[in-house]
């Protein structure tokens, strides 16, 4: 389980003044979930997603994992309590090639057929990909879906995937789509996926709305989302309710 | 006359060789040649003038290979050889030469190797040089490689060069010519650490129409270690020059880029691209995600920069 207690981030602007990018906001995921944290642009999600991580140091709080304090912990050291992340932006390496990678993220000198798997995973078509370096030469859908590739080597029981869909096109989303449906039934673990997409939102079991660095809504995917997309289903809840009421 | 266990041991660091290889070989040890081998095609003749050999290969001969590594394990040995290449027509050879050397004593060591290399036309050659120095004398390893190369119409040159660990001081002086239609490709992987200094200077002339050369390294420097990277390419007819410089700098270290594009004809294309930084931040975070710490990390995007 992972526990949020009380955390704030602050940020000293360029006119120096303190900006709380996060704010004194408390979040509990239980385990096995798929939650998607969604909510405005600047609202503290990707900030949140690297203070889990440890990219970012928090100011203030707690981060809990299993019953453990990981507040003060390295990237390191929260990587090998069972934590992986798929970045937004995914990072360039020259000389290092996705089948390195792979094995890097799986910790251990996994077979070609192994890392093969987890690119199939991700509808790449391994072969023409296991040599390949890391770099630019890889269009941004490919280097995003061998991001998210080393995140299943990996793994681990909490996996956070921050703005899958940021900056691939239409035709790689309709297949990165795929590649969540199918984790969301294969993996064991906790999933936590940043995402404004309908259709991720509509495979979540539980929706968190971050805005102005705090939870604005949590619940499970029925009582959230109708709300979110402002659909008939929420005009329905929302008569429902006022019918109830008279 | 046999290699002891050092000399052995710096044979398999330079030249990938575990034993006796397989076709023709010469390996000079502390300032002679400890073994030779000859086969049908390719010759190995001792110079006469000068300390050195040369290697005749005969027009055609294919997928044969060339040892000529040398060691050195006598502390205060100031080496000096000329290897002349003669590569015939249509050949296709592969050529692993390579300098090691074992200083424990205080005095320096040092080998200064000069190969010429005369590419006949439509010749294929793989050169590969590699460098290792070890030993914990006060002695320091100083390796000084000039390599010249000549190529006819139509052949083709793959160099890689790599230096990765514990030579001192190098200069390395490479000059080559292109006639039509040859190419010529140069890799060059180069890492200093402590107080080593190396530089590579290069200078490529492309004389023939739709000759090609591609210069690039990649070097990490570390430390107080400091790095010279020159690279000249002239183009003096319708041809193709690139050359790259990519370099990690690293510690209190000193990396100096100087590239140089010479076109005298309308039709040269000239690239140059030099980079240098250090390890981008966002590296180490990813790797350090995956649950390396940030020296494991370190070394990941080193060796892979290098490989």
């Amino acid at each position: 389980m992972l526990e949020i207690k009380n955390l704030t981030y602050k940020v000293d602007d360029e006119n120096d003044t303190t900006k709380e990018i996060i704010d004194d906001l408390n979040l509990t995921v239980e385990d096995g979930k798929f939650i998607v944290i969604t909510g405005p642009n600047g609202g503290g999600k990707s900030t949140l997603a690297k203070l889990i991580m440890g990219v970012n140091q928090l100011t203030s709080g707690q981060i809990i994992l299993d019953g453990e304090d990981i507040s003060e912990m390295d990237i390191t050291e929260r990587a090998k309590k069972g934590i992986s992340f798929a970045f937004q932006a995914p990072v360039h390496f020259k000389g290092i090639r996705v089948i390195d990678l792979l094995r890097l993220a799986a910790g251990e000198f996994i077979s070609v057929a192994a890392a093969c798997e987890y690119l199939s995973k991700v509808g790449l078509c391994a072969k023409d990909y296991v040599d390949r370096e890391v770099n630019a030469s890889l269009s941004g859908g490919e280097l995003k879906r061998i991001e998210i590739a080393t995140v299943l080597a990996r793994g681990t029981k909490l996996s956070i995937f921050d703005e899958p869909e940021a900056g691939i096109d239409l035709w790689s989303f309709q297949n990165l789509i795929k590649v969540f449906e199918n984790m969301r039934k294969t993996v064991n673990g906790t999933i936590i996926v940043i995402s404004h997409q309908e259709r991720i939102l509509n495979i979540a079991d539980e929706i968190v709305v971050i805005e102005n660095g705090k939870v604005k809504k949590h619940g499970t995917r029925d009582e959230v989302l109708p709300e979110l997309l402002g659909t008939s289903a929420a005009a329905a809840m929302a008569c429902e309710k006022l019918g109830g009421d008279q | 006359m046999a290699l002891d266990a050092i000399q052995q041991k710096i044979i398999t660091e330079v030249a990938d060789l575990h034993g006796v290889p397989e076709g023709a070989y010469n390996i000079r040890a502390n300032g002679s040649s400890a073994a030779r081998s000859t086969t049908a095609n390719i010759d190995i003749v001792t110079k006469e003038d000068n300390p050195g050999i040369d290697i005749i290969i005969k027009p055609g001969t294919k997928n044969e290979s060339v040892h000529i590594p040398v060691v050195l394990t006598e502390s205060g040995l100031k080496d000096m050889v000329y290897n002349d290449f003669y590569i015939g027509e249509d050949a296709d050879v592969t050529i692993v030469a390579g300098c090691g050397i074992s200083n424990c004593g205080d005095q320096d060591s040092q080998h200064d190797g000069i190969h010429t290399f005369h590419v006949g036309k439509n010749a294929k050659v793989k050169y590969v040089e590699k460098h290792y120095g070890e030993g914990d004398g006060k002695g320091s390893k100083i390796l000084n490689p000039v390599t010249n190369v000549y190529q006819e119409e139509g052949s083709y040159v793959e160099m890689e060069m790599v230096q990765i660990k514990g030579v001192d001081s190098t200069l390395r002086t490479n000059y080559a010519e292109l006639k039509e239609g040859a190419t010529l490709l140069i890799h060059e992987a180069l890492m200093t650490h402590g107080t080593q200094s190396a530089t590579s200077d290069y200078k490529v002339v492309l004389n023939g129409e739709d000759s090609s050369a591609d210069v690039v390294s990649r070097s990490v420097a570390k430390d107080e270690s400091e790095q010279i990277f020159e690279v000249s390419i002239e183009g003096n007819t319708a041809c193709n020059g690139h050359a790259a410089c990519d370099a990690i700098i690293m510690g209190d270290a000193h990396v100096v880029a100087i590239p140089k594009l010479d076109a005298k004809n309308v039709d040269a294309a000239l690239i140059h691209e030099a980079a240098i930084g250090k390890i981008a931040g966002d590296q180490l975070i990813k790797l350090m995600s995956l649950g390396l710490t940030e020296e494991e990390a370190e070394e990941q995007i080193v060796a892979g920069f290098l490989r």
